[in-house]
């Protein structure tokens, strides 16, 4: 199941008519002796949410700070928005949005001025700035803290306003690097909510993400990364119809023996298309789920919880890279 | 070019918006301090020095033949200049690209590292023009400026904050933690400050030692100061301490550049 060969994003799917928003071919960037990303390739629609998804260390970042120009590429080819980001830096991040990792805003400033001086970094016209930072207040739902100072805000506040802030010069296309990483599940789907409510309005997004459920919720296509690489590209639901099976058996033990013996037993028995141990529990991957069942029954020491359920980018992940996402 | 200047422009507006917000803490470090000392070393200890010379005696030929006050004026309006523009360009530098990120912030947008890095600079040259306006104007009042040539002290007392910035904030961003800066400002900035000609004439100095004040862009400030507040200084010295100001900024300018984009945007 795990391929030898990488598979490429540009060969998904069929060829759009209007040119993609962002187009890479062998981009690669080098630092001294480290390569942080090893010649990619994939190409950007508008209007479509387009994830990075990978473990910390994958890549996702540098290709992120490649598109938003603040990076020079070490070799291959780039261009965003139709333009080349060597030669073209300021034109192109005049036009997108940049949502960062870890918060960046003046905390000791108020909520109201963070978004007048960011308007300014973009040479907008005061008035101009007024108006817009009225409405995306009330889009980032931070309207009554206008006058607040930003510092004792919430995580999920500040995030919120980092995204507003962002989209303060109206831009083609918004870049989230981990938009969500350390917001609590409530601020989580606060935020989701906003961003889908700007993919509905026609924004192109480009996000990347370690967590499984932000990539199926929020993405169209997406490309996982591992080790500075590419490795399998498309749609969640393709993803997932394409590496994992169908459903997945999840068995937990009460002591690692047994889980260890257990796993051994499924293996040899071939309870599925694969069986996975992994810290706390073993997955048997199969198509054929009363097969698997009848397997778990014959073991000896039986499993102290059993979970059927639908396979998920997760195991797509965990099939393609041999790790999980939080290793 | 245009799109620089403005760039520029963008980052002191952001720098004096957050000074607006909090400027209570600057103003009392960049404006009372050096009037304190003014009030304690132009005044007091000023006082006791022209009494030992005699006004006329050998003291005040040291002194160029000016009383203590206002020799000491111009001195303090540099130092004091030169501080402000050294504490501008450490911490917040480091907040700028680490603590705090907003640096890469601005990166993300149109502004590239030289905004970031020029509008720091300019911005030290403004707070250098506002206390300077400020402690020139008591100075005046105390009677330590003799000559109406005194506002064009304020033209070296920028050159000297954005000189100085230029380098204090190129040591800065190369730097990953604030560790380094209170070592800078103890044996860098205060020996600086000391030793320049601020107060006293560096001619005090060791023979040895009194070339040092070359590399000292205080020092090139201070003279420039001194002319204009007492009126007397040659066209060429006027000229020849420009040139290093502008030196200084300028290899500052050539290496920080380098420096903010490595930083900032690799």
């Amino acid at each position: 199941m795990r391929p030898g060969t990488p598979a490429v994003a540009s060969a998904a799917v069929t060829e759009p008519a209007e040119p993609p928003l962002i187009h890479a071919s062998s981009l690669t960037k080098r630092f001294d002796d480290f390569t942080a990303v090893d010649g990619i390739d994939f190409e950007v629609r508008r209007g479509e949410a387009f994830g990075f998804l990978g473990a910390n260390g994958a890549g996702k970042s540098s290709t992120m700070r490649m598109i938003g120009c603040v990076s020079e590429r070490t070799d291959g080819e780039l261009q965003v928005l139709g333009l080349d980001p060597r030669g073209h830096g300021t034109d192109i991040r005049g036009r997108i949005g940049v949502v960062p990792q870890e918060d960046n805003l003046d905390t000791e400033l108020t909520v109201w001025d963070n978004l007048l001086i960011y308007g300014r970094y973009f040479d907008l016209p005061r008035d101009v700035i007024r108006r817009r930072a009225e409405e995306l207040l009330e889009f980032a739902q931070l309207t009554e803290r206008k006058h607040d100072r930003v510092d004792p805000l919430s995580g999920g506040m500040k995030r919120r306003l980092t995204i507003a802030r962002a989209l303060m010069n109206r831009p083609e296309l918004i870049l989230l690097d981990e938009p969500t990483t350390g917001l609590d599940p409530q601020a989580r789907h606060l935020l989701w909510e906003r961003l889908y409510q700007l993919k509905r309005e026609g924004a192109t997004l480009v996000l990347t993400t370690h967590y499984l459920d932000e990539a199926e919720q929020l993405c169209d296509r997406l490309v996982i990364m591992d080790r500075a690489r590419i490795v399998a590209a498309g749609s969640p639901r393709a993803l997932i119809d394409a590496h994992a099976t169908r459903e997945v058996v999840e068995l937990r033990f009460a002591t690692s023996d047994a889980r260890d013996d257990a796993a051994l037993a499924l293996e040899q028995d071939a309870a599925g298309a694969r069986v996975e141990a992994l810290a706390e529990r073993v997955l048997v991957y199969t198509d054929d789920t009363d097969h698997t069942m009848g397997r778990v029954d014959a073991l000896i020491t039986p499993p102290a919880s059993v979970l059927v359920r639908r396979s998920t980018l997760e195991d797509v992940y965990l099939m393609i890279t041999g790790r999980t996402l939080d290793e | 070019m245009t799109a620089t200047r403005s760039g520029v422009l963008r980052v002191v507006e952001r720098e004096a918006q957050i000074f607006k917000s909090l400027w209570r803490g600057p103003v009392i470090l960049s404006f009372i301090t050096p009037v304190m000392f003014l009030a304690g070393m132009g005044v007091g200890l000023g006082g006791m020095v022209d009494d030992g010379t005699g006004g006329s005696g050998a003291g005040a030929s040291d002194l160029g033949g000016l009383d203590y006050l206002s020799f000491v004026t111009p001195g303090l309006l540099v130092a004091s200049a030169m501080q402000v523009a050294a504490g501008e360009s450490l911490w917040p530098v480091m907040a700028g690209k680490k603590w705090m990120r907003t640096y890469h912030a601005m990166v993300a947008t149109p502004l590239d590292a030289r905004h970031v890095f020029g509008g720091l600079i300019v911005w030290s040259g403004v707070r250098a023009a506002m206390s300077g306006a400020a402690f020139l104007l008591v100075a005046a009042i105390l009677g330590g400026v003799p000559s109406p040539w005194a506002p064009l002290a304020l033209l070296a007392s920028v050159g000297c904050a954005m000189a100085v910035s230029s380098l204090v904030a190129t040591f800065a961003v190369g730097q990953e933690s604030d560790q380094s800066f209170a070592v800078l400002m103890r044996i860098g900035i205060i020996p600086l400050f000391l030793f320049s000609g601020t107060f006293f004439p560096v001619e005090q100095l060791p023979d040895a030692v009194e070339p040092f004040a070359a590399v000292s862009p205080l020092w090139h400030a201070a003279e420039l100061a001194r002319g204009a507040t007492t009126g007397h200084i040659e066209a060429l010295e006027v000229l020849l301490h420009s040139l290093a100001l502008v030196g200084f900024f300028v290899v500052g300018w050539w290496w920080g550049t380098r420096r903010f984009t490595r930083e900032l945007q690799t």
